[in-house]
């Protein structure tokens, strides 16, 4: 069962029925799940976790929809490697990599879509929805088709045919809308309001960026119980950033984390801060779409809209709804914002791939390039307890990387093989 | 009658001064309902539910748009990667 006491607004506070909503009525902020922590805390434990199945439903009692019949098509409980390769390069010898590329549909979007497609059936929707770029069309087309449910994806018209591919194999129904980001986006967003439909990111959104706490509950369980030094952290609307955060929480105040006191939750659950959680989250973003670490910078406390131009499109969302709270979380966890030059996301991506054999899709090199400028700047010491997160799959923006393709070009014979070999000389090694 | 919610972001001191809103009600008669807004001295942003009939609702937010307010949905861009 899910312990969900209910919805509430994050800027009044006011309360909400757990129902598919996503905008208090009254000031427009945005609604949050409320927890039942105190049944939660009778129930949960690390030997019922263990128990629980390798994937992110072992951690149902701390997610907003029920576990017993989750549209699962195995999201989550993805490797942690420690990265020995990368850490030598970096001065780094407490290095750690969670690869949420190896996700079924190839991103953490399965982590949220499997909580908002539970959730839509729960309420009795028959049509999964969303508007994207790529990852998230693929997991919740994928989603729907496992749990017998129609789905609807918007998508912008010039997107990469192999990313629309990737979406159409499960058969949804395929909205190509001819329009700018901002058209697209207004249009949308109409659409969501309008609708019969669990749009997973707009009436589904409470429940959805859930989800994301469970790169927090993996992480913590797969080191032992603990909580690393340093998060590194991609960010597009900030959500994930933030959940993972409450996550690392969660364990603390419910004492799920080794030698640590459990904790009141207090009020607002969503800001809370155990003292034993100590791990400064850093959040990457790309030169052409990063309007939280900009504001970061600038020591503001709201976040200005920009126009996303960057190579990273997964992370390109100029409005993040959740940045003001991504913010704040930055500033009460010590951590940082980091802006990655354009040219240095393909060398992030070309970096992880050519240490520890993972290939990521251009938000991962963001948070790799992202990641040795905080070794270089001695923001993180060698040997704190490091996890970099990658969230995405390389396969998905291939044509990011097109330049690594220069093979050596021989005919069918031994001495035009030596030949070649012998004016090879290896590049980006 | 239609209602849409949006935000403004007004992103220069030029735009801060301009009276937008109020001009939204004399010019495209629609009745304009702020709920929360933080103005600063170079920048600030609105949030506020627009009733109107839906065609001024839509010439109302591109003759917003056309004076350099950018206009967004309420709950920011729906669009994921």
């Amino acid at each position: 069962m899910a312990y969900v006491s209910g919805l509430r607004c994050r800027e009044c506070s006011r309360e909400y029925p757990a129902e598919a909503l996503n905008v208090c009525d009254f000031c427009f902020g945005p609604l949050e799940v409320d927890y039942d922590y105190d049944a939660i805390s009778q129930v949960i434990s690390k030997d019922n976790i263990s128990k629980g199945p390798l994937s992110i439903w072992r951690y149902q009692d701390l997610l907003p929809a029920s576990g017993e019949t989750p549209v699962d098509i195995m999201a989550g409980y993805t490797p942690l490697i420690k990265a020995n390769n990368l850490g030598k390069r970096l001065g780094l010898n407490n290095l750690y990599i969670k690869n949420d590329s190896v996700n079924p549909s190839y991103s953490f979007k399965d982590r949220v879509v499997s909580v908002a497609a539970t959730k839509a059936l729960e309420f009795g929707f028959e049509t999964l929805s969303c508007a994207s770029t790529g990852n998230l069309a693929c997991s919740v087309a994928a989603h729907a088709a496992r749990a017998g449910m129609k789905s609807v994806v918007f998508i912008p018209s010039d997107l990469e045919r192999g990313k629309i591919i990737g979406a159409a194999v499960y058969a949804p129904t395929l909205v190509s809308v001819d329009g700018n980001y901002d058209e697209v986006n207004r249009l949308c967003s109409e659409v969501g309001d309008n609708y019969p439909w669990a749009f997973v990111n707009i009436n589904m959104r409470p429940y959805y960026a859930e989800g994301s706490k469970t790169l927090g509950y993996e992480v913590a369980e797969q080191l032992g119980w603990r909580v690393p030094d340093h998060a590194i952290v991609p960010s597009a609307s900030g959500a994930m950033f933030t959940k993972i955060w409450k996550g690392f929480n969660e364990l603390a105040c419910l004492g799920l984390l080794d030698g640590v006191d459990s904790m009141p939750f207090g009020e607002d659950q969503n800001t809370v801060h155990h003292p034993a959680v100590v791990t400064k989250m850093h959040m990457t973003q790309a030169e052409g779409c990063s309007p939280i670490v900009t504001a970061w910078k600038e020591g503001q406390s709201h976040v200005m809209p920009v126009k996303p131009n960057s190579v990273a499109k997964s992370l390109a969302i100029g409005n993040p709804a959740d940045g003001i709270y991504a913010l704040r979380v930055i500033k009460n966890s010590g951590g940082s914002g980091t802006i990655v030059p354009e040219p240095e996301v393909v060398e992030g991506i070309k970096l992880l791939a050519q240490t520890e054999g993972i290939f990521t899709e251009t938000a991962g090199g963001v948070v790799i390039s992202g990641l040795k400028k905080l070794a270089e700047s001695g923001a993180i010491k060698p040997d704190e307890l490091t996890v970099a997160y990658i969230t995405g799959n390389g396969l998905k923006t291939q044509e990011a990387v097109e330049e690594v393709v220069n093979p050596l070009s021989v005919k069918p014979t031994l001495s035009s093989f030596e030949e070649a070999l012998s004016n090879f000389s290896p590049v980006g090694r | 009658m239609d209602s849409q919610r949006v935000r403004f972001t007004f992103e220069s001191d030029d735009l801060v001064k301009e009276p937008v809103i109020y001009k939204l009600g004399q010019d495209f008669h629609l009745v304009t309902n702020i709920r929360r807004a933080e103005i600063g001295e170079n920048m600030g942003w609105v949030i506020l539910e627009l009733d109107g009939e839906k065609e001024e609702i839509e010439r109302g937010l591109q003759w917003v748009s056309s004076t350099g307010v950018r206009v967004d949905p309420v709950g920011g861009d729906v669009i994921e990667g």
